[in-house]
């Protein structure tokens, strides 16, 4: 009960297309990612699932039920933001009931709805809190849990970690996936944090200026990327992107990962410009003569010296051509 | 606060200023009332002198009362205040809701419109006014006057109040939307409270001129059963004889309902429930 589909949906603000042209299918049950850099659309193109934006054009149907012109309360879903957009004059278990109550459902119901939302999420003790008495993190809960309580079609996120500490963010990414697996609902996450469309997505999509650049699962586009685009946007730290030429190759635009570029070797020349030792893990900086500034993600501690001349090697099954467009070769 | 921000000689002077601006603002006030207990030889002998068993005297008040219109014309002075005052939240924050939350075609030009009377007096237009209130009958009577102070208060609360609405956070009226709630309950139940500081702001701005006005009582309600205060105050103040005791006596009576009013406003100032809404 939730899949959605979006066919040629277009978004123009004027004469500016925002949304230019999104086909997608999520299947019901699935955790979909739009992720992107920061005016690609991704928010955009999740409001408009929630009705919040018209559509120019295209279609949105939900379990093939087009819903390009109901009210967003009709929708059957639920939406959690960024800011948390908790009503700050209302209770914890006012926030969480409000829907429920606005539809009509008796007291009953929603008082066993939202318990069962806040034992979910830990909420109990705080139902009878305002906002303003909550720290960040509970904020969010209480957010979620608003959403969980309309049991809808479709979940929607719109950058829910954004706002929280590292730590905060990382424990609540978890519970996200918690969730997503005890409900088995159809999830729509927004999120520019690559790290976390690669931890909770079934499927990601990744947007740049209002198109698709590809789709896939997440393993998928980091094994597969089908352009440089995605190849840079996907991977922490960044894939190297080697000029092909130097190399003697026919591809304009050779790409390997940081952990598939190996020290010592002779295929690059370069010196060593910094090195940063993460204790599980070492990353190396290297300036390469022919290719720019390159990264080397290697296994443990390393020692590397500021300044060192440094050769560089790679395995060729392991590199990713491109054209001169940033289209992948295969 | 930090030790370094708060240091004694800095808050003195801070206090000095304060207490010297607060003297002046009420040193009419404090002649007036102090002037209205006193008989008058004493308000001519020493304006400045505090009332003494002497000079003591309620004659004023006494005069005031006694002229039995006078809580009329309170009670017509309190209905023009608070009813404009309404009208002018109301449609004030309506019209600022609107301006600020929807797209339509002519949103910019509609805003500088509606403020527009910010900079154009509305007493320029009283000779037009009066003929329209003189054709449709509504000369001497006090939905009159309401019917202006609401006129005259728009500008400003549209104003002000669309640029607090623009500062509500989106994600909450969408929230709401999503929620189930209709545009009018977001309005009612979402934004108002969080503008309520603004609101307060826009009410005494919009209170005091109206209960102090003299023009358009004078002009457009001036029988005896329509007087407001201000108005009814002059009836004291003769071409040769003031009776000087009776209008500081309705003077400092007039202070009084305005007063409470201001204090009902300023907790609402001090009282926002913003903090904590969104991060």
């Amino acid at each position: 009960m939730g899949a959605l589909s979006l066919s040629q949906v277009t978004k123009s603000f004027g004469a500016t297309d925002v949304i230019k042209g999104v086909d997608l299918e999520v299947a019901d049950g699935e955790f979909c990612v739009f992720v992107g850099p920061s005016g690609c659309g991704k928010s955009t193109l999740l409001r408009m699932i929630a009705g919040l934006e018209d559509v120019s054009a295209g279609e949105i149907a939900i379990d093939g039920a087009r819903i390009n012109d109901l009210a967003p309360a009709k929708r059957e879903i639920a939406m959690v933001f960024q800011s948390y957009a908790l009503y700050p004059h209302m209770t914890v278990r006012d926030n969480m009931g409000l829907a429920l109550k606005q539809a009509g459902t008796p007291r009953a119901e929603i008082a066993q709805a939202t318990d069962r939302a806040a034992a979910m999420l830990a909420l109990d003790a705080l139902m009878a809190r305002r906002p303003a008495e909550l720290s960040g993190g509970q904020r969010q809960r209480v957010a979620i849990g608003r959403a969980i309580v309309r049991r809808p079609k479709l979940f929607l996120f719109d950058e829910p970690l954004s706002n929280l500490d590292a730590a905060l963010r990382v424990q609540t990414r978890i519970e996200i996936a918690r969730l997503h697996r005890e409900l088995g609902a159809t999830m729509i996450y927004v999120t520019h944090d690559q790290v976390e469309a690669m931890t909770l997505a079934d499927k990601i999509v990744v947007l740049r200026a209002g198109r698709v650049e590809q789709v896939g699962r997440p393993m998928d586009l980091y094994n597969d990327p089908d352009n440089t685009f995605v190849a840079g946007f996907i991977g922490s730290p960044q894939m190297n992107f080697l000029k092909g030429a130097r190399l003697g190759l026919n591809s304009d635009t050779l790409g390997i990962r940081p952990e598939h570029l190996l020290p010592g070797g002779s295929r690059i020349q370069g010196r060593v410009s910094h090195v940063e030792k993460l204790g599980g893990e070492t990353l190396a900086y290297v300036q390469a003569e022919d290719h720019g500034l390159l990264t080397l993600r290697m296994f443990g501690e390393r020692d590397f010296a500021v300044d060192e001349a440094l050769g560089l090697d790679f395995d060729p099954d392991r590199a990713f051509h491109f054209d001169a467009e940033g289209q992948r070769l295969r | 606060m930090s030790d370094a921000r708060h240091s004694t000689a800095r808050s003195i002077a801070a206090h000095a200023v304060l207490l010297t601006y607060t003297a002046i603002a009420l040193f009419p006030v404090f002649v007036i009332v102090v002037n209205s207990f006193k008989n008058r030889r004493a308000i001519f002998a020493d304006p400045l002198a505090l009332p003494s068993g002497d000079s003591f005297d309620l004659v004023g008040y006494r005069t005031v009362l006694a002229q039995g219109d006078f809580l009329l014309y309170f009670q017509n002075s309190l209905i023009v205040t608070v009813a404009s005052l309404f009208f002018v939240l109301l449609f004030g924050a309506m019209a600022a809701f609107a301006l600020s939350e929807y797209r339509f075609r002519g949103n910019m030009l509609m805003g500088l419109y509606l403020a527009l009377g910010i900079m154009i007096p509305i007493r320029l237009g009283t000779v037009a006014i009066l003929q329209l209130m003189v054709a449709s009958g509504l000369v001497n009577t006090l939905a009159a006057l309401v019917l202006v102070y609401t006129a005259q208060g728009l500008p400003l609360a549209v104003f002000i109040l669309s640029e607090f609405m623009r500062g509500v956070s989106d994600d909450l009226k969408n929230a709401g939307r999503i929620d189930g709630l209709s545009e009018y309950t977001i309005f009612f139940r979402l934004v108002l409270p969080l503008v309520r500081p603004a609101m307060a702001t826009v009410a005494v701005f919009t209170m005091i001129p109206i209960w102090n006005d003299l023009w358009f009582p004078l002009i457009l309600a001036p029988s005896e059963a329509t007087k407001t205060i201000t108005l009814g105050s002059q009836a004291f103040i003769g071409q040769f004889v003031t009776n000087w005791n009776a209008v500081l006596a309705a003077l400092s009576l007039a202070i009084l309902p305005v007063l409470v009013l201001y204090l009902v406003f300023s907790r609402q100032l001090i009282r926002g429930i913003t903090a904590g809404a969104v991060k």
